[in-house]
């Protein structure tokens, strides 16, 4: 069996892993000022990914790392290359991972609405710069005969990468504006299904047009296929989500954006970086990968314990499952959270 | 475009600012991760109301500070990618693989079971809620012995080939790579060395609270265990950090003729120890010095008559080995930040030792000075970590992977000046403001005491809001 290729796979499992998690607390993130109408709405919506989110970044951390392991030529040409992109992503991911530790600290109310900015910002850049890279890498850059990018910053802001960052962004506010209505109770549990409703016809319009422009661009019968049936879950999780199904919108919310990336992923084979300018530039799953003994030693090791981290993690999700109501809230006047 | 705004000289300063400063959060991690769940583990075991206190008390500092260990860590791997891409290159093939054990293994553990611990007191059972903070633990620890085992290779590369048609290094041999005899000395040292950093906060809060007469039923039990922790975590130290120094002899033995700012290959009573230097450690203009005879020997090879070999030895050995050039590091951060490891780390456990002594049978000294010192000592051991830190990888340097690639040699081609410059300034900026919020967060917390954080007639040992912890 070729383990690039199956490496190729799993890195793509890895990211849709993480798009899937953090994505929805992305959109927890970005829909706090849509949504939470009090201090109270405010801290329900933290919790409900409070437990979570942690865990949920972490597929970034191993998506990454795998990425370096299996295509060191990948990772560093996108790295080098995409570098004040990912440095705002940094940026933004550190932003918002204090800023849910620390607004809870302090009592007073400017303390935590500048926490919550953050949080805010801190959501919003990662999920629009993760779409403007993965359209950057299926549409290709320009890179030289060693496979370092040669653009600037604003090569990568190209219009059909825009829309790329767009559709994500879309896509992660409505999964985690779904997932708000899954997770809590009452007037919010109402108001996130209506504003999911919105949201999804947004979402459905521009995910169907970058989706339609890859392939139109890219594509190939496989991607057709899924980015075909990622439109069908869209509008399904939309139905869903209209008929106040809210576990089977969420579910349907989630393949969505597993097929989306499965689609990106097929319209970029058998390449990983695709050069614009040259395609004898191209880094490819053969000319990328590290070497079948590595290859080997992280199949192994990801066989014996990728399905180990899936039951602890299904297990959590699992302890979590009730609903974060407004009456588990402790009045404001309690600083004493642990 | 001079040197000091190239982006080579501008990727080392922010890959040293950016890994010290998250290294402040690391030691805490791993120590305080531990002691919390020692204190859980007395609580579970003697359901007795103060161990339940410390725990949550402890907790607590330990969750301000675990969010921003995570945080800047993944600047950490993204940063070999984006400043170091050639270096990835090279090594990716050999280094990505403990790195990606590092995330499935020890990274998912960690941040998925400190989720449960944190919001699952009133979930799970007491015995399974005390396995969550061990998990925690463990993964801190895991996670500790990967990127040890990673950052040995580039110390000491084992386990690969040179594929000159790739120019690239390739993996043979896993096992050598995970038991490269670097990482198996560097790691119980770190480990270690992470308990004493963790019992000086311990002793820091309890001792500014026990100089205030308040909370003595937690808190004495607190700076006994901190001391304690302290002094045997300080003889692990000096015990591992002697196996440390004889596998750096063995592999870079540059490494510890710049320890001692050797010049000149010297064995038995010659090859001495200076503990203190007044002149220029090149050794040329050397004033005055307190010199231990033999010790430089004993440190090197375990035998009084042993020979060190000197710098301009080794250099000359290295020029004919890998062509012309430098391969000193710089001399007088590596005397200097050696000698400082041992200092402070040694300092830290003497104020213990003393400490002990005057608490002992329930005193309580009645100066505030001595109580301060406690306070104040917080920052040694850590201190202690960072310099030691310092003396490993500014001692490799010119290499980024001994004997096998250069530093100036690893830096992304393609990012320009301005490009590292940006990244720099954003995140000191950002780091800065970070460490002012979060030293007044912890200070804040530290000084409420414990009884604050929960109320202790409810049996099940769940906080007041327990459910809602954010």
């Amino acid at each position: 069996m070729d383990l690039s290729l199956l490496w190729f796979g799993i890195v793509g499992f890895l990211f849709i892993g993480y798009f899937v998690l953090d994505g929805f607390d992305f959109g927890v993130g970005m829909a706090l000022p849509f949504l939470g109408r009090d201090e109270i709405d405010r801290r329900v919506m933290i919790n409900t990914i409070g437990p979570i989110w942690d865990l949920n970044e972490t597929w970034l951390i191993v998506a990454g790392a795998s990425l370096f392991a299996a295509f060191p030529e990948w990772y560093a040409t996108l790295f080098s290359g995409f570098y004040l992109a990912l440095l705002l992503i940094l940026l933004a991911l550190i932003a918002r991972g204090v800023s849910f530790e620390y607004r809870h600290h302090r009592p007073e109310s400017r303390w935590k609405s500048w926490f919550d900015g953050m949080i805010v910002v801190g959501s919003a850049v990662p999920a629009l710069l993760w779409g403007v890279a993965f359209a950057n890498i299926v549409q290709g850059v320009a890179l030289d005969s060693n496979h370092n990018y040669t653009g600037t910053l604003f090569d990568l802001l190209n219009p059909y990468a825009l829309l790329g960052g767009l559709t994500t962004l879309l896509l992660f506010f409505t999964h985690g504006v779904v997932f708000v209505s899954l997770r809590t109770d009452g007037d919010l549990r109402l108001r996130s299904q209506r504003l999911a409703v919105r949201s999804g016809i947004a979402t459905i319009v521009v995910a169907a047009s970058f989706l339609l422009w890859t392939n139109l661009a890219h594509g190939k019968p496989l991607s057709w296929i899924l980015a075909g049936a990622a439109a069908v879950l869209l509008i399904g999780s939309f139905i869903a989500n209209f008929r106040a199904k809210e576990r089977g919108a969420f579910t349907l919310m989630a393949v969505t954006i597993a097929v989306a990336v499965l689609s990106l992923f097929a319209a970029l084979y058998p390449n990983v970086m695709p050069a614009s300018n040259d395609p004898a530039n191209s880094l490819t799953i053969a000319n990328a990968s590290s070497t079948p003994y590595t290859l080997t030693v992280m199949s192994w090791t990801t066989l014996i314990f990728l399905p180990l981290v899936l039951v602890y993690q299904g297990w959590t999700y699992w302890v979590f499952r009730k609903r974060v109501t407004r009456a588990s809230i402790p009045q404001p006047t309690s600083t004493t959270a642990s | 475009m001079n040197d000091l705004l190239s982006p080579l000289v501008l990727s080392q300063w922010q890959f040293g600012l950016t890994t010290i400063y998250h290294f402040l959060f690391v030691p805490i991690t791993i120590g305080m991760a531990t002691t919390t769940a020692v204190f859980q583990t007395a609580w579970v075991r003697t359901s007795k109301a103060k161990y339940l206190q410390l725990t949550h008390f402890f907790g607590k500092l330990f969750l301000i500070n675990f969010a921003m260990g995570v945080v800047t860590g993944i600047v950490q791997e993204f940063q070999f990618g984006m400043n170091w891409s050639t270096y990835s290159r090279f090594v990716g093939d050999v280094f990505g693989a403990p790195l990606a054990l590092e995330g499935l293994l020890a990274f998912f553990l960690e941040a998925t079971f400190i989720g449960l611990w944190i919001f699952g007191w009133d979930k799970l059972p007491r015995g399974l809620h005390l396995a969550t903070i061990w998990l925690t633990a463990a993964g801190t620890i895991l996670s500790a012995y990967f990127i040890i085992a990673a950052n040995a290779f580039m110390q000491h590369p084992v386990g690969f080939e040179l594929n000159k048609v790739r120019g690239r290094a390739e993996l043979t041999d896993i096992w050598a790579v995970l038991s490269n005899k670097v990482a198996l000395a560097a790691f119980p040292h770190t480990i270690v060395a992470s308990f004493m950093v963790s019992a000086a906060l311990v002793i820091c809060v309890a001792a500014w609270h026990l100089a205030r007469n308040q909370h003595l039923d937690t808190m004495r039990p607190a700076i006994k265990f901190g001391m304690w922790t302290m002094i045997g975590a300080g003889i692990l130290t000096v015990l591992t950090g002697d196996q440390l120094g004889l596998a750096m002899v063995s592999t870079q033995p540059m490494k510890m003729a710049a320890a001692e700012a050797l010049y000149k290959t010297s064995s038995g009573a010659d090859a001495s120890f200076s503990i203190f230097t007044l002149g220029t450690p090149d050794g040329v203009n050397e004033l005055f010095s307190i010199r231990i005879p033999y010790l430089l020997s004993f440190l090197s090879t375990h035998t009084l008559n042993g020979t060190v070999e000197g710098i301009n030895d080794l250099q000359a050995e290295y020029t004919s080995l890998y062509g012309p050039g430098n391969y000193a590091p710089v001399i007088w951060v590596t005397y200097w930040a050696f000698r400082w490891m041992i200092g402070l780390g040694l300092l830290s456990v003497i104020i213990s030792i003393v400490g002990l002594w005057l608490i002992r049978g329930g005193r309580m000294p009645k100066q505030r000075w001595v109580w301060r010192v406690a306070v104040w000592a917080f920052p040694l051991p850590l201190a202690a970590m960072i310099v030691g830190w310092i003396f490993t990888e500014m001692g490799r340097q010119p290499w980024i992977v001994f004997s096998l690639l250069k530093t100036k040699d690893g830096v992304s081609p393609n990012i320009t000046g301005l490009d590292v410059l940006i990244s720099i300034v954003a995140f000191t900026l950002i780091y800065g403001a970070l460490a002012v919020v979060e030293f007044r967060l912890i200070k804040r917390a530290a000084q409420k005491g414990p009884d604050d954080v929960v109320p202790l007639d409810d049996t099940s040992g769940r906080p007041s809001d327990a459910v809602t912890v954010y």
